[in-house]
């Protein structure tokens, strides 16, 4: 059996036809070949694998493709333009906030989930909101510090939008 | 891992759901979180998976005569932040805001971690100690099943074969009742190793419910009625919790031994009931 699914990734438009038992992981990574989105445990523990499914932070291992289907998917490779990185990206980076980076994409968008609805969590708020995303480098506090990085750039942008804006 | 290859349906409605059950070896899909696992380990392998996750009728949470209704598709995250539970039903936006984690939270579904009945898991414990009646349907219409009748083993409930849990009904806690859930959490999934939830209204009348220690949850009935009207103090709590534990099987695995889920059984169980007195 197959099932034709309609998926916005990214912003594109996608349809193709899945077995039912296509993980969503699996369909964005050799269906999309869209790698940046990571396969760690697979058994929904470890958060490589999240993205974002109408706007909320998601297991892709943990979710068929079918369920997917009439939804706006974010992955890694979309959260920012492909010119400028996203201020969690550059936090990332300018935090040492990853060694060797097989959980990063996760954790990221895992942050983009808490950010959206808190901008301006303490360290407390990060480790909750991370509690379902492991780093076997053991590197997490870097990995606050860079998300707290993150929420300061962003408000900061969000501070002179308006100063402009006035 | 994928799971064994199966069809697919997607519901648009509970009777179109429960036609589909009718028809053989299917499962129903809500948020997955606990059924896809399994059938990833190929330890469940339905022919066919029927997604209710887009039925809205089975979502959301209500006030109405008395009840606070809770649809069987709405997530733990929507639960954890409805403003009606956390005046209403406190110790359930507690205990829905530690289960897994926001990814979790975000798709697990109540109706599904009931229907599922994992020894381990928290709801079951918040049913039970809420006395909270679950609204089921099948191809002969609507039934209630009381929470105390609901959990009958490993993995095991009252809902018959083409049944779907439709909602929670929690009867509103009288004013000034207290409520609490204490968990100690398996680090890695959140499951709970051992849960305890309690609630006690002015009068004294005191409930209590523990997930993880056995094979399913349960409510420590005679303990109940040893504190019901009973000042709560470190002597009765001591041998409430002798009589919340005689003659049950407490189970033991590598995460924690049966004597160490005993005692730790005993320490949740204070922390229950000191926030509760």
């Amino acid at each position: 059996m197959s099932v034709r699914i309609h998926v916005r990734v990214n912003g594109v438009d996608y349809h193709h036809d899945v077995e039912p038992r296509t993980l969503l992981v699996q369909y964005l990574r050799d269906t999309l070949r869209l790698t940046g989105t990571h396969i760690g445990c697979d058994t929904s523990s470890c958060g490589a694998c999240t993205i974002h499914v109408n706007g909320k932070a998601a297991k892709s291992c943990t979710m068929l493709a079918v369920q997917a289907d009439g939804c706006e998917i974010t992955t890694i490779e979309g959260l920012s333009n492909g010119i400028e990185l996203h201020p969690l990206q550059e936090g990332f980076r300018e935090c040492h906030g990853l060694q060797c980076g097989f959980c990063t994409p996760g954790m990221i968008m895992t942050a983009a989930d808490l950010l959206q609805h808190n901008p301006n969590p303490g360290e407390s708020d990060i480790r909750h909101a991370l509690e379902g995303n492991f780093c076997r480098c053991t590197g997490y506090h870097n990995i606050v510090k860079s998300v707290q990085y993150a929420a300061e750039k962003m408000q900061a942008v969000q501070q002179n939008k308006k100063e402009v804006a006035a | 891992m994928i799971p064994v290859a199966f069809d697919y349906q997607k519901a648009g409605s509970v009777d179109e759901a429960i036609a589909a059950l009718s028809s053989g070896d299917s499962k129903i899909l809500a948020g997955g979180h606990s059924l896809l696992p399994a059938m990833k380990l190929r330890l469940n392998q339905p022919a066919k998976l029927i997604d209710i996750s887009r039925i809205e009728a089975l979502k959301g949470i209500r006030e109405e005569g008395g009840e606070i209704v809770i649809g069987a598709g709405t997530t733990h995250g929507d639960i954890a932040t409805s403003e009606l539970i956390r005046n209403k039903l406190s110790f359930f936006a507690e205990a829905a805001a530690l289960i897994g984690d926001v990814q979790v939270r975000n798709y697990g579904t109540i109706g599904g971690s009931l229907a599922h009945a994992d020894p381990a898991a928290d709801w079951p414990a918040l049913v039970l100690a809420a006395d909270a009646g679950i609204e089921v349907k099948g191809s002969g219409g609507l039934r209630k099943i009381a929470a105390t009748d609901f959990f009958t083993g490993f993995f095991s409930t009252a809902l018959g074969e083409n049944e779907i849990i439709t909602a929670i009904r929690v009867p509103i806690p009288a004013a000034g009742t207290k409520m609490n859930y204490q968990k100690f959490s398996q680090p890695a999934s959140r499951f709970a190793i051992v849960g305890c939830a309690a609630m006690r209204s002015p009068d004294g009348k005191t409930r209590i419910a523990f997930t993880g220690v056995s094979e399913n949850a349960f409510r420590a009935t005679a303990a109940e009625n040893a504190l019901s009207g009973q000042p709560v103090s470190d002597a009765s709590i001591g041998s409430a919790a002798d009589l919340a534990l005689a003659g049950v099987n407490v189970l033991g695995d590598h995460f924690a031994s049966s004597e160490y889920r005993q005692h730790l059984a005993r320490v949740y169980l204070a922390k229950a009931l000191n926030a509760v007195s």
